[in-house]
């Protein structure tokens, strides 16, 4: 069975349709992407997923589970991270502080425990302290764990993002645009990064991106959409040479010659 | 200091010494040194003062603890409250009946007055706490006034006249009766409340205040119940308030609806922001400013309030983010 599973998702703001009957799976343990133009409903699709848009229709199962009507806390907690597209750090933190972040919807401590410093809860501090350096490790920044997050460069904010969305022990990691400002250097550590995630923590990725040569190195398959329809599906080559995934890109002759 | 002052008219004039205080405390002796002394100094301090002072002292030390429970909501969860003295009222009326008219001992009024602050705190909070910023201020404005209005009008609260004859607290069989003792019971109790606010704010749920305070959605998608965690702080934040109500009531013996205005509200508010919200030393400052000043501006007449804004409106324009200063932070330029 696949690990996530969408059928007919449709998601309607007033009269425009930003998802329309979206349906794909995805397998456990794999990458794949999906890609279309600006404004396709890409970013749409990981917001239903994640919670932070309702569906309008459709179904959307994670293990077997329905998403639908499910808050973004719950989500997370089922074992679906993300990240976002516009960095969303915790800014006045530390970076520490913001992976830690991750680990709490898998820790329990409330009020009596922590008042009374019991050591089930020092513990608990501890195993969150320890979890977290880890994940900061690695993805390799370990050595910037008590810096301001807002001070550190781009490329270490988004690894940040990342070892935070790692912390909360995913199944599934939704990566919005990984690569948007980073330099050739460091989208050619990201896939390594991306492939040792999947590998070596077993987390399955689903990413949106624009960098196509990226996209078509690291994925082995692909869904296109356009205007909130699939319009293709399949292995790089075969979707570069989909004719109708090259009029989303490009357009359509006929049309611009009358236009 | 006044050189600096001088060459910059924005710097804090605390600035200075607190950053050198700060070094200094990086060494834990120090830090704790200066605790044990300062320990030492305010319990052997009504020995050596007259009733008034202790009477001001005390008044610092309820203060601190009011503030620190009003900074969980204010500073930790970033939830603008402008209605507090309600919980305040809801601590010092539940000790006040259970005690003058049904005879329960003091210590066991306690219980109740958190449980009545819980639910208050949750009846309050539950359909507001989806509401963002001035939108549940506004609420906790009417629910401030509200609860004053109800404890005015109400037969068991005793209408305007409010309650009189409630029973003095006994400690170990010596009745609490003394200034004395509630400047040594209210600064037990501002020990505590410096305690716990510390011990939540290096922890789990401290951290998911401040996670929310950040960036409500980037919370949310970490896994973190945003309305749950909000609830807390505003429940936990109330007891504080109830308990030092209820203590309250067992020092003035008689309580009335005055003693809960708005104006109490925003002093509160008030000690928290000027100190800074969110740092527990920073509201202990606040606290001991709104105090303090009054009453060492008593010299000068009728003027002294008029004097205690002006005051306060310099320290807000010059350091709107509050008086105490930001942690020192490591920056990738070092």
């Amino acid at each position: 069975m696949a690990l996530l599973e969408i059928k007919d998702l449709t998601l309607r703001f007033g009269g425009l349709c930003a998802v329309n009957a979206l349906s794909l799976e995805i397998e456990e343990g794999s990458i794949r992407s999906l890609i279309g133009p600006n404004g396709a409903g890409k970013t749409c699709v990981f917001n239903c997923l994640t919670g932070f848009y309702k569906p309008s229709d459709g179904e959307m199962l994670f293990q077997g589970q329905s998403l639908v009507n499910k808050k973004p806390h719950i989500i997370t907690y089922m074992g679906m991270a993300r990240t976002f597209q516009n960095l969303r750090l915790f800014k006045g933190m530390s970076v520490l502080e913001n992976v830690m972040s991750g680990m709490h919807c898998r820790t329990s401590a409330a009020f009596l425990t922590t008042t009374l410093r019991t050591k089930g809860q020092r513990e608990e501090e501890k195993h969150i302290r320890e979890v977290s350096e880890e994940c900061l490790d690695f993805v390799g920044i370990h050595d910037k764990k008590h810096f301001i997050a807002s001070n550190l460069p781009y490329g270490d904010q988004r690894k940040v993002e990342w070892a935070r969305a790692l912390a909360t022990q995913p199944k599934m990691l939704l990566l919005d645009e990984p690569a948007a400002g980073l330099n050739k250097d460091e989208k050619s550590r990201l896939i390594e990064l991306m492939h040792r995630i999947r590998d070596e923590r077993e987390v399955t990725i689903f990413l949106i991106e624009h960098d196509m040569g990226l996209v078509m190195k690291i994925s082995e398959k692909i869904f296109v959409i356009d205007y909130g329809v699939k319009i293709a599906e399949g292995t790089a080559q075969e979707v570069r040479d989909n004719p109708k995934v090259v009029e989303a890109y490009l357009g359509k002759e006929e049309e611009e010659e009358t236009a | 200091m006044a050189e600096t002052n001088k060459k910059t008219k924005l710097k804090n004039p605390f600035e200075g010494i607190i950053d050198k205080l700060f070094i200094m405390f990086e060494n834990k002796i120090y830090l704790y040194g200066f605790f044990a002394e300062l320990v030492i100094f305010l319990v052997i301090f009504p020995n050596t003062s007259s009733r008034f002072t202790q009477e001001i002292m005390t008044n610092l030390f309820f203060y601190v603890v009011v503030c620190l429970g009003l900074n969980i909501i204010v500073g930790y969860a970033g939830l603008l409250h402008l209605g507090y003295a309600a919980f305040f009222a809801v601590g010092a009326y539940t000790t006040g009946i259970l005690s003058s008219r049904m005879g329960m001992d003091f210590w066991l009024t306690i219980p109740f007055s958190i449980v009545a602050a819980v639910i208050a705190g949750l009846a309050i909070g539950f359909p507001t706490l989806r509401l963002r910023g001035d939108y549940l201020a506004i609420v906790t404005l009417g629910f401030g006034e509200i609860t004053r209005l109800t404890i005015r009008n109400l037969d068991v609260t005793g209408g305007a006249i409010g309650l009189i004859g409630i029973q003095r607290p006994e400690f170990f069989g010596i009745t609490l009766n003394q200034i004395s003792h509630f400047y040594y019971m209210f600064f037990i109790l501002a020990i505590i409340a410096i305690i716990v606010s510390h011990r939540l704010e290096n922890s789990r749920m401290g951290r998911a205040w401040e996670y929310i305070r950040e960036d409500e959605d980037a919370a949310a998608a970490m896994g973190i119940n945003v309305v749950t965690s909000r609830l807390y702080a505003f429940v936990i934040g109330s007891s504080f308030g109830a308990v030092a109500g209820s203590f309250f009531a067992a020092k003035m013996t008689a309580i009335s609806p005055d003693s809960f205005m708005f104006i109490h509200s925003v002093m509160f508010l008030m000690a928290v922001v000027l100190g800074g919200m969110g740092k527990i030393p920073g509201v202990v400052l606040g606290s001991i400013l709104v105090v303090l000043i009054p009453e060492v501006a008593r010299g000068i007449g009728p003027y002294r309030l008029l004097i205690f804004g002006f005051l306060l409106l310099i320290i807000m324009l010059y350091r709107p983010q509050g008086i105490w200063p930001e942690k020192p932070t490591i920056s990738t330029d070092e």
